[in-house]
């Protein structure tokens, strides 16, 4: 039981952290590998106007997810969207991005104990004899409500269906009059912003460490490799997937092991079924 | 006149042409014009020990060649094979492991142990990547990025080979002129090595399976023996740079799958110049001295050469070796429109 329900968690968790990566390589084909730098970003905004800056810990909330959610249109619109379609020079631009981001966060002495936000509800309660702490419930409800969220958004909005005819046939997209340069920056920046939440919305359950943006990187590659670049169906799916999984190892294993379970998730997806479980992407475009 | 009316012409200068072919034995001016920027190139690296200032700087030498060695595998690998391997620290991981193992379990000697590691090293590599080796583009960087990753994370776990404390007390190379001397000679070595091997035979079939794998495979040939070929070479040259850091540090451990060893030669070939092999060479000894004068602003210079990176890749992604070629070969005039 309690497999199942520290399953849930943490699958909701992956796919937080997952989601704003998968909408981005899903639109723009940009691999965004400032993600995790974008994460630990929007933690430290929030972290300052809290703590520094003395604001409303909902108004930070919002701010930091905006703020965070421009830097990423920036970082798109002043450098990725010159080396667009340069598969390689995206990966290596967006990760030394990231890399100067954290990097720069590590320099400037952000480490320690000193960083942490607080949750939003205090105290626990008891499911089926589990205790599980009111902040992680509000994480399982928000996660749904914006899993749910995209999926109107994406459906029934004029941008959202412009985001998704973007990703399906850029060409067809520009002929009925879509932007594809304005909207990969709306996605960009939708991205980041999620990239922000998710950060919001987890860093309380711990402090906010450089390493953190990291392991995020690594984990929302690993869900979005499973699930099948692309296909943001595939990364829910895949998160609930390779949450359990993870949980699982920890139960039998031990903690250790975490980490491994992703990165072999992540080689033996690609070595086995490169489009991953619910990828679109045509055989020969990723092998020989 | 204005820019509207006149456009920049670019032209071979007489003497490339006719030093392209076998005429350029005819005379010493020609002969000279080959001859000369290799000499130079090889003459200073050769004299670069003998003018460092300080015993720290000679170490540095030896760490830029092993820098060196990696930006050189990382180049061969993505402009002639077309397989771009985020993974120099794999190489240089298991390499390191190998010399480190042989050298403290087996007592063998440093001579031993480096064309043993550079070999086994190679050969594991390759084993290891073989499945990977279909996979194009994007999807083998990832994977090749992940390598070392799981490589740190199980030694962590499973508490093998010396776990987080690494192997220490291994044997250093007998004197310091040896080391340097020996790292330069590989470097000049398998420079032109690989310069000589782009063009023969084989070297056609690799830039072919980059190029147009298909078309490869139409002829006949097995596109993946040859992507394994071209692994094997590369891998052996990053194993061959690891084997000689833990000779150099006389330690071995988890920090030699650290990023640095992945991303240092990726910004050398980006600022020295893709695909021309000496580039990327010249890019390490640039960035690795710059590397080692901000040592002391800590982690500040991970950020300093990521936004190196950054600016070349977006302003001006044909590095210096591609531009000096340019300038060498060719002259420039305004001609009206």
């Amino acid at each position: 039981m309690d497999i199942l329900i520290y399953g849930t968690i943490n699958s909701i968790a992956l796919a937080l952290m997952a989601l704003g990566f998968a909408l981005v390589y899903g639109i723009s084909r940009v691999p965004n590998f400032a993600h995790g730098a974008l994460y630990v970003v929007s933690g430290f905004i929030t972290w300052s106007f809290v703590r520094a800056a003395g604001l409303n810990y909902l108004v930070s909330i919002i701010l930091a997810m905006v703020i965070t959610g421009v830097i990423g249109a920036l970082i798109y619109q002043f450098v990725l969207i010159r080396v667009r379609g340069m598969a390689i020079s995206e990966i290596i631009a967006s990760y030394a991005i990231g890399l100067a981001i954290l990097e720069g966060f590590r320099w400037w002495g952000f480490k320690g104990m000193t960083y942490t936000l607080p949750v939003f509800l205090e105290g626990s309660t008891d499911i089926a004899g589990i205790p599980v702490d009111f902040h992680r419930l509000l994480v399982v409800g928000i996660g749904g409500v914006v899993v749910a969220f995209l999926w109107l958004f994406t459906h029934y909005t004029r941008i959202g269906l412009a985001l998704r005819g973007m990703a399906q046939d850029e060409r067809a997209a520009l002929m009925l009059g879509i932007d594809s340069d304005f909207m990969a920056v709306v996605a960009m920046a939708f991205g980041s912003m999620l990239a922000g939440l998710a950060a919001v919305l987890l860093l309380p359950l711990g402090n906010i460490v450089v390493e953190a943006g990291y392991n995020v990187l690594i984990l929302a590659i690993a869900v979005c490799i499973v699930g099948g670049l692309g296909s943001w169906v595939g990364a829910v799916l895949a998160a609930f997937l390779i949450g359990f999984i993870q949980i699982l190892t920890v139960m039998y294993w031990g903690a250790h092991y975490q980490m491994v379970v992703a990165l072999l998730a992540i080689i033996f997806t690609l070595i086995l079924k490169p489009s991953g479980l619910f990828g679109q992407q045509k055989e020969l475009e990723e092998r020989v | 006149m204005d820019i509207g009316e006149r456009r920049k012409e670019r032209l071979d200068r007489g003497i490339k042409v006719r030093t392209d072919g076998i005429y350029a034995l005819m005379s010493l001016r020609e002969l000279s014009y080959l001859t000369v920027p290799r000499l130079v190139f090889i003459l200073g690296i050769l004299i670069l020990p003998l003018v460092m200032p300080s015993m720290y700087w000679q170490r540095v030498i030896s760490i830029v060649c092993i820098y060196a060695l990696l930006a050189l595998s990382f180049d061969f690998l993505a402009h002639f094979a077309g397989l771009v391997s985020l993974g120099g620290a794999f190489f240089i991981g298991t390499g390191g492991y190998i010399a480190a193992i042989l050298n403290t379990s087996f007592g063998l000697p440093t001579i031993v142990t480096i064309p043993i590691s550079t070999l086994l090293g190679a050969a594991i590599c390759t084993l290891l990547l073989l499945p990977c080796l279909p996979l194009r583009g994007v999807y083998f960087a990832i994977v090749t990025l992940m390598y070392p990753l799981v490589f740190a994370r199980i030694i962590e776990a499973l508490n093998i080979f010396g776990g987080t404390d690494g192997i220490m007390g291994v044997v250093s190379f007998p004197n310091r002129w040896v080391e340097q001397y020996f790292m330069l000679t590989m470097v000049l070595l398998f420079l032109f090595g690989m310069r000589r091997l782009v063009n023969l035979d084989i070297g056609l079939v690799f830039r072919a399976v980059k190029d147009n794998d298909q078309a490869v495979r139409a002829s006949g040939m097995s596109i993946t023996h040859y992507k394994a070929i071209a692994v094997f070479i590369a891998s052996a040259m990053g194993c061959l740079g690891g084997a000689c850091l833990v000779h150099i540090y006389m330690w071995s451990g988890i920090s030699q799958f650290a990023l640095d060893f992945s991303i240092i030669p990726i910004a050398a070939t980006v600022i020295g110049g893709a695909g021309t092999l000496v580039g990327p060479i010249l890019g390490c000894f640039i960035l690795v001295p710059i590397s080692e004068l901000l040592r002391a602003f800590g982690t500040l210079r991970i950020v300093f050469y990521s936004l190196i990176l950054v600016a070349f890749i977006v302003i001006r992604s044909e590095g210096i070796m591609v531009y000096g070629q340019r300038k060498y070969h060719q002259f420039e005039r305004w001609v009206k429109v």
